[in-house]
């Protein structure tokens, strides 16, 4: 990685370009925390978008004609421009889904099925989001595995010091762990799980749904052997995610769903699967989400993934000690220096659909609930927290204002 | 009104703060549970009736959530006492929602309506009253 100075995010600057911003909420300005659950689109991805339709439509890979071929460029060079973004070695490894959450279904039934039976064990951990739980309980369960959960620390963290014991007496075959927590910003250490799971012969499958928009991901030294990402969360249109996966492990799985496209040929017989990406894409792709995805990575790259990273560590910085100063609200996970930009909270004595509720009337938007982690919620003793997330849009005015809200909420319930 | 005194109105934070009917009934004739995991809103429905086993005497609840589905299950507790039971399991939700008096979303009418769903249930395992055809939206509520 080139150590240069990165000029600092103007995330004013750059909030100009999201239209949303112009139009205030129940008569307040937006102050959008809610990142993690998706993020706003800038003019850039909606206009490359609507000149796609306007300009280059047409279905991909199989026609013969301008407007086919135009089109068919316009998706390849989006996958490259994913390639290049996660620094894979190819493209034919980048497969475009809806979300990441669809990655990993593609991953627990194309390998997991074929993979795993009695005697072998799945490893997920206690911070999960269910999109990285989920499936592998499923296809544990139909594949006669062991699932299994590495648990938390106080602090929010994984506990490495138990992977063997919450591995023993079986075959660890699959360690599937986020990348970023989503609900307490806990970054996980991939490279080590990455580490541990390779001696013992597993593949890690990594969620990188709340890493790749927020800080660089290279899949060459991340060392997990799949990475699901979600473009909605990275500036990009809704109903686009992709997954990047090792070209071995990739060609030697089943199809995921089978169709069109991704055969080679069809007949009565037997029918044979298409080279990768295509194997993994069947019907047809979602073209324009995918261009406005290619669109999204310029924009967030020009910003810089590290001036991202830093700016969103500052906002968190800034977030924790404000809420410090506030009486009886409790906040969850690791300390501002190892946390990325997301901070869970509570207000004693009021429920999070309260708080969320009233921060609304005051032009706030945050979430609230069980943030798909229900395991970590047990863990951490509650049914749900309020949850802030930023991104490179955020400014700290914002978090100003959610603390006015706070003091809002504390005036109505006491 | 404003959008904010709507919203938590005078009424709805004092049912919250002052729950009618609040508490655990030790021999209730019939109990049910009833939980909104998406949000965590819980709560347990106590019934006991009068000597004619079809008038409800008391109604009681505990639990906790945010203050919609706590309120809400407070002002049923007093809109039901008194009513027979066969009544009250067909009872439209309208009829609380004009009594609650706010305008809801969808995500809080599961709120306001959780107290009314579990109740209907209490009855039909006590009572054998019929459980309503359509839940409207309660269908991410867990009732057991």
């Amino acid at each position: 990685m080139a150590v240069t100075a990165q000029p600092k995010l103007d995330a004013a600057k750059l909030r100009a370009d999201f239209p949303i911003f112009e139009h205030p909420v129940h008569g307040k300005p937006l102050a959008f925390l809610d990142s993690a659950a998706s993020s706003q689109k800038p003019r850039q991805v909606l206009d490359a978008m609507t000149a796609f339709y306007e300009t280059s439509y047409a279905n991909v890979h199989r026609g013969v004609y301008e407007l086919a071929e135009r089109a068919t460029e316009a998706l390849e060079l989006a996958r490259e421009k994913a390639r290049a973004f996660v620094n894979a070695p190819a493209a034919r490894e980048i497969v475009f889904l809806r979300n990441a959450t669809e990655a990993i279904n593609l991953v627990a039934y194309a390998w997991g099925l074929g993979n795993l039976g009695p005697g072998d064990v799945v490893l997920v951990t206690e911070l999960e989001h269910h999109s990285n739980y989920v499936p592998w309980q499923f296809i544990a369960g139909k594949t006669g595995a062991d699932f299994r959960m590495l648990p938390l620390d106080d602090q929010g963290e994984l506990r490495l010091d138990l992977l063997d014991e919450t591995a023993a007496g079986g075959t660890v075959k699959v360690v599937a762990a986020g990348y970023v927590s989503n609900s307490l910003g806990t970054v996980n250490p991939i490279e080590q799980l990455a580490r541990w799971a390779h001696e013992r012969g597993a593949i890690v499958v990594c969620d990188a749904a709340q890493a790749a928009p927020h800080r660089r991901v290279d899949v060459q030294t991340l060392g997990a052997d799949f990475v699901a990402v979600s473009g909605h969360k990275m500036c990009g249109p809704s109903g686009i995610g992709f997954l990047w996966g090792r070209s071995e492990l990739l060609e030697a799985m089943d199809p995921f769903l089978t169709g069109g496209h991704m055969i080679r040929k069809v007949g009565f017989e037997a029918t044979s699967w298409g080279e990768l990406p295509h194997k993994f894409e069947a019907g047809t792709a979602p073209m324009a989400e995918a261009v406005g995805l290619g669109a999204a990575i310029d924009y967030v790259t020009a910003a810089g993934l590290d001036a991202i990273e830093q700016h969103e560590h500052e906002l968190a910085a800034h977030a924790l000690d404000r809420l410090a100063e506030l009486p009886r609200v409790t906040t969850y996970g690791p300390p501002a220096d190892r946390r990325a930009g997301i901070v869970s909270f509570n207000v004693e004595g009021v429920h999070p659909h309260d708080v969320a509720q009233i921060l609304d009337l005051e032009g706030v938007a945050i979430r609230a609930g069980h943030h798909c982690c229900q395991p970590l919620m047990q863990k951490l003793g509650v049914v749900a927290t309020n949850r802030a997330s930023f991104y490179l849009y955020t400014v700290r005015e914002e978090i100003d204002q959610l603390v006015n809200g706070l003091q809002r909420v504390r005036e109505v319930f006491g | 009104m404003s959008e904010f005194d709507q919203l938590y109105r005078e009424v709805i934070l004092d049912h919250y703060k002052n729950p009618r009917g609040h508490g655990v009934m030790d021999d209730a004739d019939v109990e049910a549970e009833g939980q909104n995991p998406l949000c965590g809103d819980e709560v347990s429905i106590y019934v006991s009736f009068a000597e004619d086993g079809d008038t409800i005497d008391e109604v009681m609840f505990s639990g906790r959530g945010c203050a919609i589905s706590q309120a809400a299950t407070s002002m049923l507790t007093e809109m039901v006492k008194g009513r027979r039971a066969s009544d009250v399991a067909t009872m439209p939700k309208e009829d609380l929602l004009e009594e609650i008096g706010i305008p809801l979303t969808p995500v809080r009418m599961k709120c306001a309506m959780l107290g009314l769903a579990t109740l209907k249930i209490a009855l039909h395992k006590g009572k054998g009253t019929p459980l309503p055809d359509e839940w409207a939206g309660m269908d991410e509520i867990e009732l057991k």
